[in-house]
């Protein structure tokens, strides 16, 4: 019983950490496929970039892991918005197959560049001192790190929840979510809104993938391997949403966390099913409105 | 819309001389070009492949990820049946043809009443879930290791596949002629052309009363079973079957090469593999790195400037010059 017990509080608090980071690096997706009805299958680049970015910070100029964390973003984010306005914009009102072979040249070319830079093995995460040993907490043992990333994805979700919910960007967001060609004609910015929360979702992408290389591990087929995912966290859960995601993405890791743990051989099985099962009965995710 | 597409239904069906042209030089091939022949029968295959493809993508509109399931499908029905069962070829041919043709009905079936990403995710998802299975069953499919170690018999007790690959080839390239005249007579029958309406107009396809639908399914059943044909072609010229013919990377680089030779004409289908494998036969060999980037790039240009592909931009080149006589 109390072996039962551990093995499932260590599922939950491992699938926990893992569905968080997910959804900070899927939920940029959700917002840019929502917002620009873009099917952006190259969002896994960002992550990847953003991944590359704090771990060369940090292994070869020695840079704290604080600010390489902020460097990736920032980077990440200005790399993107330089993308979007010369690359995305132009296919905006292009039909879905144009955006999905755009997209899959990137990540075609992200990833040989990948390779060319840093090789094929995954990078090393050295984490910091402090963030190395274990946290006592109800007389049970729980990895620092793992703790860390929990609390600061909530912190982050909380800050999202914030920005779109009560804030006047939040605001312009989702009625150009609702209707692009109304809120254009109250006179919203879109093309700049598209742009600046385009940056925003790859900044987040960058800081999801930064913060996870511990978890999903730094490699050139890194935007293939979990996009597979990324997708699954989105469609499951409803573009445009900020809610849907976050339940996908946690049902997601929690769900891949206990097959791994307890039914091996059934590997990531019990996902795909359950993403079939979820499209076929709301093709428009748990948390989309019917299209 | 239909200017990237050109192709779709005609009045006049009949063989153009012009349509010949592939058959001549691939048989031209086989006699001027014998090192090359295993290369040949591959692009032979993804000819295949990639014809079925265009059925669904380029004339249904159907965009799909996930196409591999049912060349892996095929492939793995074909090598099964040949290390359990039989290795006659054209009983494996047929085998996984239908295996691939029912996973394609009964998948068709559930994932053509959605429609645009959620679709999309479907086929994504059910070629993973394929991955997953043949992953794991590896008493049936070897796994990771693959399938190998059985022999395939002469094709109907006569033409034994010898090492050089020339009955191989031969052979390939019957089965391509074949499935070319069956998708030829398709694209343009009323069937087809129907087909092409629900791509170009799926609302007013219903309007004016068609079953879109079931046309849809039925567009991607005799897909799927095409795509099954190929697997189990490559499975019977190569001897060894993978577990790369269930990837979705199989499925984005069959999407990059039909998108290469263009979409919903038929001969995009031909000389789009024909181009990408032999560009990567010999650039990937040389500069792993560079090819990705290349591909990727060419995929970018395409999106951005040449939405018709290679034949397109014959297309226009043409059009350019027989207006520069007038």
């Amino acid at each position: 019983m109390q072996e039962l017990l551990s093995s499932l509080v260590s599922v939950a608090f491992h699938g926990l950490a893992y569905g968080m980071i997910l959804y900070v690096i899927s939920v940029g997706l959700s917002v840019t496929m929502g917002l620009m009805g873009f099917a952006n299958l190259a969002h896994g680049v960002f992550a990847m970039a953003g991944g590359y970015v704090m771990l060369s910070a940090m292994n070869r100029f020695g840079v704290p892991f604080p600010i390489a964390i902020a460097m990736a973003f920032v980077a990440v984010a200005l790399g993107s918005m330089v993308l979007e306005r010369l690359l995305y914009s132009r296919l905006y009102t292009a039909g879905e197959l144009e955006q999905v072979l755009f997209t899959i040249g990137l990540i075609f070319m992200s990833v040989s560049v990948a390779r060319l830079i840093y090789g094929t093995l995954p990078q090393p995460v050295y984490l910091p001192e402090e963030m190395k040993g274990q946290l006592q907490f109800l007389g049970r043992d729980f990895p620092t790190y793992r703790v860390f990333l929990i609390v600061f994805s909530i912190v982050i979700v909380g800050l999202l929840w914030f920005g779109v919910e009560r804030t006047r960007w939040g605001a312009m967001v989702r009625a150009a979510v609702d209707y692009r060609a109304m809120a254009q004609s109250v006179g919203i910015n879109t093309s700049r809104l598209f742009t600046l929360t385009f940056a925003l979702g790859s900044g987040l992408a960058a800081l999801g993938g930064a913060l996870g290389a511990e978890i999903i591990a730094i490699q050139p087929t890194y935007p293939f391997e979990h996009l597979v995912f990324f997708l699954i966290v989105v469609s499951v859960g409803g573009l445009g949403s900020l809610r849907g995601p976050f339940f996908a993405a946690l049902l997601i890791g929690v769900a891949d966390t206990a097959c791994k743990y307890w039914v091996p051989e059934f590997g990531a099985f019990f996902i795909f099913v359950a993403t079939i099962a979820v499209l076929l009965w709301r093709p428009a995710g748990l948390f989309g409105r019917a299209a | 819309m239909s200017v990237n597409h050109a192709g779709g239904y005609i009045a006049d069906p009949r063989t153009r001389p012009i349509e010949w042209l592939p058959w001549a030089l691939a048989l031209l091939c086989y006699f001027v070009a014998p090192s090359y022949l295993p290369l040949g029968s591959y692009v032979l295959t993804m000819i295949i492949f990639a014809l079925s493809l265009d059925l669904i993508l380029g004339y249904g509109g159907i965009i799909t990820l996930g196409h591999s399931a049912y060349f892996g499908t095929g492939a793995y029905t074909a090598g099964i049946l040949a290390a359990r069962l039989t290795g006659e070829p054209l009983i494996g041919l047929a085998a996984g043809t239908l295996a691939a043709g029912l996973l394609g009905f009964v998948t068709g079936i559930v994932i053509l009443r959605t429609r645009g990403l959620a679709l999309l995710m479907l086929t994504l998802a059910i070629t993973s879930l394929c991955f997953e299975v043949a992953n794991k069953a590896t008493a049936w499919t070897g796994g990771a290791d693959g399938l190998g170690g059985f022999s395939v018999r002469p094709i109907v007790g006569l033409f034994k596949f010898d090492m050089f690959g020339k009955t191989a080839y031969l052979y390939c390239l019957v089965v391509l002629f074949a499935s070319w005249w069956v998708v030829r007579r398709l694209v343009y029958s009323p069937f087809g052309a129907s087909l092409t309406g629900v791509r170009e107009n799926n609302l007013r396809m219903h309007a004016v009363g068609a079953p879109v639908y079931r046309r849809l399914v039925i567009a991607y059943t005799i897909s799927a079973a095409l795509a099954g044909l190929a697997g189990a072609l490559l499975t019977q010229t190569t001897q060894f079957v993978g577990l790369k013919v269930l990837g979705f990377e199989l499925s984005g680089e069959l999407v990059v090469m039909l998108v290469l030779g263009g979409v919903g004409r038929i001969y995009g289908a031909f000389i789009g593999p024909l181009v990408y494998l032999i560009a990567q036969d010999y650039l990937a060999k040389q500069f792993p790195e560079y090819w990705y980037f290349f591909i990727g790039a060419i995929l970018v240009m395409v999106v951005m400037f040449a939405r018709g592909g290679i034949l397109g931009i014959l297309d226009a080149g043409i059009d350019r010059f027989r207006r520069g006589f007038r």
